[in-house]
């Protein structure tokens, strides 16, 4: 726990305007709707750890990857990443970057990949010489398990795997520090996915990366995550150490998505599927969002919002844990 | 397994691509059987022919792509060989299909209900009325609630988990006997991913309907198959029941895939890895095409191509991973 603190969120809330053009509005009288995809999230993530955000479709766990990159401005709250002593010595800003899930979108087709992972080092001017540039590219290259020989290739020329590899380079080309990565490996094919996990926690290792990992996949998270957050409907509704949430669940909706997921090692055919579906976020349920697919749901859950309070090493957004 | 008589079999199918730079061989020497009521998976990492199996039994390859050799056999009848407009008859009437995007599968400008009526009325010999009602049967039957009123709505109107359930019920509209389910999953959410398995699986029991499950997760593959078939560069590397493959793999590829998949147990420091990458189909290896990532190969495996024992069942391979002591 020594740790020091890289990325601190503070009460983010993003939303979307998603009503209708004034002049329909006007018309049919139809009021404003906002999306609410992040509805105040708190929490700090330490150097060196990964923080696991799980949730399912249209919970805002990209939202709020695209906000610690600064792709998407919150619309209120603060997300503040803490100086850092960098390898000259100096204190500066961590550097953010992000590992997209496509990784057949998000390589340009038309630049060799030399220059794509040269790119982000001849932007931020942090080499000067080219023959510097060209020589760290293919040690970059060699780092992530390609050869120093692929950079004058196309990104045609390889698989998802390896295209995965020329992405966490390229993240890599500027000194980052900490890495978002949505989605990583869910476009790749399990036994690259194994390749692409260990490259990531043996980078993690050499270089003291901090990771937020945005995944559907819980396994992979468990396997990656020191922390994870469970996400519902824009809100963490359970936040801890991956370890204790995994062994023993508080929340009715992490309970139920662990007991959901299917477990090569114990296949259980006659589980009881989570019923119902993910609510809208235009248009959340009153009370606990959870709470119309909750076995457990009173009264009062109906009617007021739990708060995420600390129980134990772990904080729970539930009116049942106590 | 069941001893009734196979409902599908595949005997020795092979799917050649003639292209300008050559003849790609896609599948090769593919032999399996479904039985009434069974769920097969056929599980293989992207390129390894799952899909194309699928595609090969409702006779749906598209040019340059054909059969070249082997037979499909539907109640003992081949159907590879059959006229285009004989199999059309045969696709939807008694082999049904689910794919993988709920959304392109289904017409966006008609209700679902037109939809299933269309389906019903090809296929059985019922009058509009009839079908309108066997349509709402089938909603509720997938587990769609206030059918009546969601038959005559829209796809976009549906989410995607219940726009898989049009699907599966637009595939169960003539009960068919086979549905091929091709990645019927992979595009939703895990608590709805489990909703639907489990709907396929009690559907397949109650009509006695055999499935060929379609994907690239082991782990749907282990919750919902009866039998397992896993294939590498076209190839059946394995087949079993279920368990046995999940808990002992015989073949080095299947016992590397397994080992590659994160454990929900516990959190081990490395995952193990199959090293390198699937051939691509025009640069198969000679002899067994997993024997350059393979950490058992022999020279042997170099020269010649193992084939899946007799009887069908367990590993093709020179070298399989041995049998533990107790099971």
């Amino acid at each position: 726990m020594s740790d020091p603190i890289a990325l601190t969120v503070q009460d983010a809330v993003c939303l979307f305007d998603v009503s209708p053009p004034f002049l329909d509005r006007v018309l049919s009288g139809a009021r404003r709707r906002v999306l609410r995809a992040v509805d105040g999230v708190s929490f700090t993530v330490r150097r060196g750890r990964t923080l696991g955000v799980v949730g399912e479709s249209g919970c805002g766990k990209s939202t709020l990857a695209r906000m610690i990159v600064g792709l998407q401005p919150p619309t209120a709250g603060t997300l503040r990443l803490e100086d850092m002593p960098r390898a000259d010595g100096s204190l500066g800003r961590p550097r953010v970057q992000m590992i997209f899930q496509d990784p057949y979108a998000s390589l340009n087709p038309r630049w060799r990949v030399g220059d794509i992972v040269a790119e982000p080092i001849r932007e931020l001017k942090l080499l000067q010489d080219e023959a510097a540039v060209q020589a760290r590219v293919a040690q970059l290259l060699e780092t992530v398990g390609l050869a120093a020989a692929d950079a004058a290739r196309f990104p045609h020329a390889f698989s998802g795997g390896q295209r995965q590899r020329i992405s966490i380079a390229r993240a890599l080309a500027t000194e980052a520090d900490v890495l978002v990565c949505d989605e990583p490996t869910s476009a790749l094919d399990v036994s690259v996915q194994a390749q692409i996990l260990n490259l990531m926690r043996r980078l993690q290792a050499e270089l003291g990366l901090t990771y937020i990992l945005i995944s559907h996949n819980l396994s992979v998270v468990r396997h990656m995550s020191d922390d994870i957050a469970i996400m519902y409907l824009g809100r963490f509704v359970e936040t801890g150490p991956a370890e204790e949430v995994f062994a023993a669940p508080r929340h009715p909706y992490t309970r139920l998505l662990l007991e959901t997921i299917p477990d090569v090692q114990r296949p259980n055919r006659d589980r009881q599927p989570l019923s119902g579906e993910v609510p809208s976020p235009i248009d959340p349920p009153p009370g606990c969002p959870f709470h119309p697919r909750c076995p457990q749901a009173e009264t009062a859950c109906r009617e007021a919002r739990p708060a995420l309070e600390a129980h134990g090493g772990r904080e729970v957004a539930c009116f049942l844990v106590r | 397994m069941s001893d009734a008589a196979p409902l599908l079999s595949v005997r020795d199918l092979r799917v050649v691509f003639d292209t300008r730079r050559g003849r790609l061989v896609a599948l090769d020497g593919v032999s399996f059987d479904i039985a009434p009521g069974e769920i097969l998976g056929v599980v293989g990492e992207s390129g390894a022919g799952k899909s194309l199996t699928g595609t090969a039994v409702i006779g749906l390859l598209e040019p340059p792509g054909r059969i070249d050799g082997g037979e499909i056999l539907l109640e003992g009848r081949r159907i590879d060989t059959l006229p285009p407009a004989e199999m059309r008859r045969v696709r939807g009437r008694q082999i049904g299909a689910i794919f993988q995007d709920p959304l392109t599968s289904l017409h966006p400008l008609l209700t679902v209900g037109a939809q299933l009526e269309e389906t019903i009325r090809t296929h059985l010999p019922l009058s509009r009325a009839e079908a309108k009602a066997r349509a709402v049967a089938l909603l509720r039957e997938v587990g769609i609630p206030s059918a009546e009123t969601r038959v005559s709505q829209y796809p976009h109107q549906f989410s995607g988990g219940m726009r898989q359930r049009v699907v599966i019920a637009l595939a169960l509209a003539a009960e068919p006997k086979l549905i091929i389910a091709d990645e019927p999953t992979t595009a939703l959410d895990v608590s709805i991913q489990a909703q639907i398995t489990a709907l396929l699986r009690r559907l397949c029991r109650q009509h006695g309907t055999g499935v060929m499950l379609v994907t690239h997760d082991m782990g749907v593959i282990a919750e919902t198959a009866d039998r397992v078939a896993v294939m590498y560069a076209g190839r059946l590397v394995e087949l079993g029941p279920v368990d046995q493959v999940v808990r002992a793999p015989r073949h080095p590829y299947t016992a590397g895939l397994m080992a590659s998949i994160p454990r929900m147990g516990a959190r081990e420091a490395v995952l193990a890895q199959i090293e390198g990458s699937m051939p691509r189909l025009g640069a198969i290896p000679p002899g067994c095409a997993f024997s350059p990532r393979c950490p058992s190969a022999s020279a042997r495996c170099t020269a010649e191509v193992p084939a899946l024992p007799p009887g069908g069942t367990g590993a093709a391979c020179w070298h399989p991973v041995a049998e533990p002591a107790h099971v």
